[in-house]
């Protein structure tokens, strides 16, 4: 029965080809273009790590006091921690995991004198950082605590520059020289779509992920500098070991609370630090802290662009005008072939089969339109990766989940167009269409 | 007696109508929003920072080993800057416009007030700044070679005279007096204003929040940054700039061969600064441009299906003595009906659809030129996307009436 209202359908369509032309290209159209834009946006707006994105918690702790300037949150609490907050509170153990977190500038000298040194973004992590954000290790592994602890000189490298530097092979052993030091390589990670990149927002949020990370101790000790933003209440003007006296903030905490109950207790201990500060007349205020999970963080710092919503909205509306279309067209089509329905009425078929046969046509170029809105995507999502270039290089991580959601969505979506012009094709009157013609 | 015809064929085809004037309407609210935002952002990237963008570029020099003496460094690219041909002039810089960090603080007016009375972006420069960047000074003077201080960064600075833009000064001082006026910036000592300049834009780029409200309020502070990361500002003679950037590399490559050095002119610094911006324009203005053009595709065809199954009815109109003009104004009088119900609706969808992105996204209030100016567009639309139909309508023969009930099936 199906193979027959097949035939039928791919004969009706092939007999007016204008028309079935029309149809497909709306669909294409409104899927290829809705789907480049949602897909973006997904990704933009998208939760960068849904397996634990409500386990993972950013600390803030209010240590510039109620009276402070130049303040760039709504709730008053800066982004960053001092370096002796986030230093005695990681120290306390009260989360499962934890890592303080900054970008570090490193340089790299290659070991060929001909090449030139290059400057490096590092982000400076525990071996916490690891598993706390899921990253996926192709070779090796993260650091150990005890390298944690010396700042032994170990480097955990991206798949890309293991690629670069070590052509693609294990690497794990092998040394790297940054800033005159010669680093251990422990770990290569594998594909790496974390977007937003969650722990350093600063710089090209939806950037590639950083190609070096090194030990927290490892970058204090070396005194590399931050490049991740630095706020001092009082001059910014300090060596390295003042700074890390200093109430300077530009540390980031995060910490990993799998239960409920955890996150209770760690608010807790937070406030409890906050008010030993306040005892021992460091803090002249009550505590004023907080944690934010992944999501609320992002919604925090408002990294997603508003022409996001706009376009996200403009995409609907025009999958919406899209369907509109094509269902105007294919009422259209069943307006043209009142003749022919009427015929097959008049013939013996029930309006079960008449609904069947158009259904099924619906759905062929449902189908057709969704396989070339997919093609309209892909094309769609190259032009936005020539246009945004590395600044959104990890947009194209878009999984085939991601697709097969909108795909399904859109096939479904015209058959949910084509349902009124099936059911006024059901309701041609046999007799009445043989008495007109 | 003809818009009653008109009425009846659009009774006739109320399915077919509701959808034209659905689409209409949709797209009428979600083009007049979309433009609002183009037309804003554009404006927006678009504004000067005003330097002299097309002969400036920036050089980075970071050092790999500790140099002896970051000063004498400093003096001998300088020296090596304003001896490289084609240069104009050049000066040493902890941040410039657009760069996309800097520093930023907040400016009081007096010692020691609890809110600030301004944030403002801090650009360091010696007494060739102003001339290197090519900003007009309006008021007071510019520094003197003898008050520019040394600061390597880690010891704090005193307070120095300053030089602002004419919006801060404005801001501060709204009765035009800003000039020797104290302000308090990083110190607890008064720096006097000594010049105001016309325009210079600070090196944040956001469109909306916190850093979008302080842009043109940037003050110069008359210091010699020493840091093992330099950055210098180069003013090329007009036309000459690719070249004399590669030279003024090459030139600081000659001094210190170890040193990590790139260069890159204001006009890339900009296109970087908005790119990401621009990106998204571009894809919500092309989203609106399909939008527009699938309505008018779909009331084309819709169009041109109501001609081919109303033939034998034109048939018999021509045949009763309609001309061809009547038949062609039937057509575009209907379409007119069917468009203009659906702008009718799609201004009230477009009011409201901006009234909930006001409340979301900070979004502009919608200017009422975009809203009329698209609903006219929309119904020249709809009067083009008929025309062909419409003319192919004119021309059944009026003979067609009396050929029987063929008509259907030829369609």
């Amino acid at each position: 029965m199906l193979g027959y209202y097949l035939d039928l359908a791919l004969r009706s369509l092939r007999r007016n080809p204008v028309l079935t032309g029309l149809m497909i290209t709306a669909i294409a159209f409104g899927i290829g273009t809705s789907m480049t834009s949602l897909s973006v946006s997904r990704a933009m707006s998208g939760d960068p790590i849904p397996e634990k994105s409500q386990q993972l918690f950013r600390v803030q702790i209010d240590s510039w006091g109620p009276e402070r300037r130049g303040e760039r949150n709504e709730d008053g609490l800066d982004e960053n921690l001092s370096y002796i907050d986030a230093m005695a509170l990681k120290n306390l153990h009260a989360a499962q995991r934890q890592t303080p977190i900054y970008s570090a500038y490193l340089i790299a000298r290659p070991q060929d004198p001909k090449l030139k040194p290059i400057g490096l973004i590092v982000p400076a992590v525990d071996s916490d950082f690891f598993p706390m954000f899921d990253a996926p290790f192709k070779f090796g592994g993260p650091w150990s605590r005890a390298d944690d602890q010396e700042g032994t000189p170990v480097v955990v490298i991206s798949r890309k520059l293991n690629d670069q530097f070590f052509a693609g092979t294990n690497s794990v052993g092998q040394a790297l020289r940054l800033d005159g030091v010669s680093y251990r390589v422990v770990g290569v990670l594998d594909r790496w779509p974390l977007v937003p990149r969650i722990y350093n927002l600063h710089i090209r949020p939806y950037g590639e992920i950083d190609e070096i990370f090194i030990p927290f101790t490892r970058a204090i000790k070396a005194q590399a500098p931050s490049t991740s933003g630095m706020s001092c209440n009082e001059t910014t003007d300090a060596s390295f070991e003042a700074r890390l006296r200093s109430e300077c903030l530009w540390i980031q905490l995060w910490v990993e609370l799998p239960a409920a109950a955890d996150v209770a207790k760690y608010r807790t201990v937070l406030n409890n630090y906050a008010a030993d500060q306040q005892r021992a007349g460091r803090f002249h205020w009550p505590p004023h802290t907080q944690i934010r999970d992944v999501m609320q963080w992002l919604e925090y710092r408002h990294i997603v662009p508003n022409e996001l919503g706009l376009l996200v909205l403009a995409s609907f509306g025009f999958l919406f005008v899209c369907l509109m279309n094509a269902m105007g067209l294919m009422l259209a089509r069943i307006i043209g072939r009142t003749q022919d329905l009427s015929v097959r009425r008049a013939l013996g078929a029930s309006r079960t089969a008449i609904m069947g046969q158009c259904l099924v046509e619906t759905t062929v170029i449902g189908v057709l339109g969704a396989i070339i809105g997919l093609l309209l995507t892909i094309l769609g999502l190259l032009a936005m990766r020539a246009a945004l270039a590395d600044d959104f290089a990890a947009l194209t991580y878009l999984n085939a989940k991601t697709i097969g959601i909108e795909v399904s969505l859109a096939i479904a979506a015209t058959i949910g167009a084509g349902l009124y012009p099936t059911w006024r094709a059901a309701h041609v009157e046999p007799a009445l269409q043989l008495k007109a013609e | 007696m003809k818009s009653r015809s008109a009425r009846f064929a659009i009774y006739r085809k109320k399915a077919g109508a509701v959808l034209i004037a659905v689409q209409i309407a949709v797209t009428l609210a979600i083009l007049s929003n979309a433009l609002g935002l183009i037309v804003d952002r554009l404006s927006w990237s678009a504004r000067l920072t005003g330097i002299d963008e097309a002969n400036i570029f920036f050089i980075y020099a970071t050092s790999v080993d500790k140099p002896p003496s970051a000063a004498a460094l400093q003096s001998s690219d300088l020296a090596a800057l304003h001896s490289t041909p084609g240069v104009a002039n050049a000066y040493a810089t902890n941040a410039f416009p657009l760069e996309g960090g800097g520093w930023s603080m907040t400016a009081d007016l007096q010692a020691d007030q609890k809110t600030p009375s301004a944030h403002i972006s801090y650009y360091f420069g010696d007494e060739q700044a102003l001339d290197t960047l090519g900003v007009k000074l309006v008021a007071g003077r510019n520094f003197t070679a003898s008050e520019i201080l040394d600061r390597d960064g880690r010891t704090a600075p005193p307070a120095t005279p300053i030089i602002v833009t004419r919006a801060l000064a404005q801001r501060l001082f709204p009765g035009g007096d800003a000039l020797g006026k104290p302000l308090y910036t990083e110190t607890q000592d008064p720096s006097p204003i000594i010049g105001i300049i016309d325009r210079l834009q600070g090196p944040f780029v956001a469109a909306t929040g916190f850093m979008s409200t302080f842009t043109e309020n940037s003050v110069l502070a008359p210091f010699r940054l020493l840091s093992d990361s330099q950055t210098y500002v180069v003013r090329t003679n007009p036309g000459k700039l690719s070249e004399v950037l590669k030279a003024a590399q090459k030139g600081l490559e000659g001094i210190n061969g170890t040193r990590i050095i790139s260069a890159r002119s204001m006009a890339e610094i900009r296109a970087r600064a908005y790119r990401s911006n621009r990106g998204l324009t571009l894809l919500l203005g092309a989203v609106a441009f399909i939008l527009v053009a699938v309505t008018a595709f779909g009331m084309a065809g819709l169009s041109s299906y109501w001609v081919t199954e109303r033939r034998r009815q034109i048939g018999i109109r021509r045949a009763l003595g309609a001309s061809r003009r009547a038949i062609l104004r039937l057509f575009q009088k209907e379409n007119f009906l069917i468009a203009l119900s659906g702008v009718l609706v799609g201004i009230l969808l477009a009011i409201a659809l901006n009234i909930w992105l006001i409340g979301r996204f900070e979004m502009a209030r919608l200017n009422p030129a975009y809203v009329i100016g698209s609903g006219i567009a929309m119904l020249l639309l709809g009067q083009i996307s008929v025309l062909l139909p419409a003319m192919r309508a004119a021309r059944v023969p009026p003979a067609l009436a009396i050929r029987g009930s063929q008509i259907r099936l030829t369609a």
